[in-house]
């Protein structure tokens, strides 16, 4: 095995952290070491947590990874903030919330941008949750960049998903419309310690009413990360959710289509690659552009015209 | 894909005083860097164990308390300490000038005062960052 790939498996932090920042810039070397370490991950149970930004989700992810410590179990963040599409570059700024974690060598957090990535994660994510897992981390917390109502990318990669509300974000009707909303396997109603809660509560309980055909009604747990309250609940409606998961197959069919997921995504990544890199193909590519913004071709015949080279 | 550069940028000590340490690292985010902010009240250890896990480039200190000698000095040694030589550690804040010669012989890169232009911060990164 290589060096790097047996020093994570080990969970030595340092390699942890070079082999994430490898995959995130797309290092060649970096693959290598993924092939060797996929064997030993699949153990971890992974939590995604998304929802509205300023709803609290780091100090929520922070009082988690408390309890998870309590239980013995170890704990791996990653924490996505968003990258600018002007400069390229990021302020990372949940760790802020949970630097009392940082000196506690069961648990390893890492902060991310999005890098152009849309949908609330960042494409190298699938490595990095395949990382932490080989690395021996037990649970894995995902924190989603605060979302608006159509980035639910995160159930492509989560075992079970918390879907964050607070109180005082709108009327009934914006708990039924598609999208976030139905991602939830947990409802964390966050910020509990303030005045709207139990409206909130309510309405997400006549959402679900509304439902026809249901296998498993979703819990809603009222939460203060400030107050420490709800938390053990939290822990538990998550822990019947994995309970259900495995008894149902959900978990199977999750983790396939994580795995088909990331299998997609490696393919397009290095068909890009190919077809702008390549230097024979980078310049028909060029041509086709050209001859498109001069009418003399369409861009549906320049790509039959690209791919026929490709499959040559 | 580019090599972005990495920075933690980070409040030893006790002062609660962080709008220095904002300005530089909205600057850095605005030159295309990855900036991680740590907020008040950081140890050493904090620091340099959050600079392992988030695997910097560079560690940017920020102290207007006075105890620059004691808690930059430690997060070099501890870096050291560390294998991480590697990562290019620079300081600000309220620092004496008699100080500076010493903070650089211990393993800081380079001190910036109030009054330093973000552009010259910048600068300096891009052209001593080690890896």
């Amino acid at each position: 095995m290589n060096d790097l790939a047996s020093r994570v498996v080990n969970g030595d932090h340092r390699a942890i952290g070079r082999l994430i920042t490898m995959v995130e810039n797309d290092e060649p070397d970096a693959i290598n070491a993924m092939k060797e370490i996929h064997s030993h991950a699949g153990n971890a149970q992974i939590i995604g947590v998304t929802g509205v930004m300023g709803g609290g989700k780091s100090s929520l992810i922070f009082e988690l990874a408390l309890a998870y410590r309590a239980e013995g179990k170890k704990v791996g963040i990653i924490a996505i903030d968003p990258t600018s599409p002007f400069s390229g570059g990021a302020l990372l700024g949940d760790r802020i919330r949970m630097m009392d974690l940082s000196t506690d060598s069961g648990v390893f957090i890492r902060s991310m941008g999005t890098r152009g990535m849309i949908g609330g994660l960042t494409s190298s994510l699938y490595d990095v949750v395949e990382i932490l897992d080989a690395a021996g981390m037990n649970i894995i917390l995902i924190e989603t960049v605060g979302v608006g109502q159509d980035e639910v990318d995160i159930v492509k990669i989560a075992d079970t998903t918390l879907v964050i509300v607070v109180p005082g974000l709108g009327d009934a009707v914006q708990t039924i419309k598609a999208g976030l909303m139905e991602i939830a396997d947990v409802f964390v109603v966050n910020k509990a310690d303030q005045p709207g809660v139990e409206q909130t509560v309510a309405e997400l309980e006549s959402m679900l009413d509304l439902a026809t055909h249901i296998e498993r009604r979703t819990p809603i747990v009222a939460t203060s990360a400030k107050e420490k309250k709800g938390i053990p609940l939290l822990v538990r409606k998550i822990a019947e959710h994995q309970e259900y998961a495995k008894k149902n197959k959900v978990f199977d069919v999750r983790r396939r289509q994580r795995y088909e997921a990331e299998l997609i995504e490696i393919i397009k990544k290095r068909l890009m690659n190919f077809i702008f890199d390549e230097a024979k193909l980078k310049r028909k590519v060029d041509c086709c552009i050209d001859q498109i913004s001069k009418k003399e071709l369409d861009p549906y015949t320049a790509a039959d015209e690209i791919l026929g080279i490709m499959l040559k | 894909m580019v090599k972005k550069i990495r920075v933690l940028v980070a409040k030893p000590g006790l002062d609660g005083h962080d709008r220095g340490a904002k300005i530089v690292a909205r600057a850095l985010r605005d030159a295309g860097m990855e900036v991680i902010y740590s907020g008040l009240h950081q140890t050493a250890n904090q620091i340099v164990n959050t600079a392992i896990q988030e695997d910097v480039d560079v560690v940017g200190l920020s102290l207007l308390s006075g105890a620059h000698m004691t808690l930059f000095v430690d997060v070099v040694t501890m870096l050291k300490e560390k294998q991480m030589e590697d990562v290019l550690v620079v300081g600000g804040g309220i620092i004496p000038e008699e100080d500076v010669p010493r903070l650089k012989k211990a393993g800081v890169a380079a001190v910036f005062g109030p009054g330093t232009p973000v552009d010259d911060i910048v600068c300096f990164i891009k052209k001593n960052v080690k890896r």
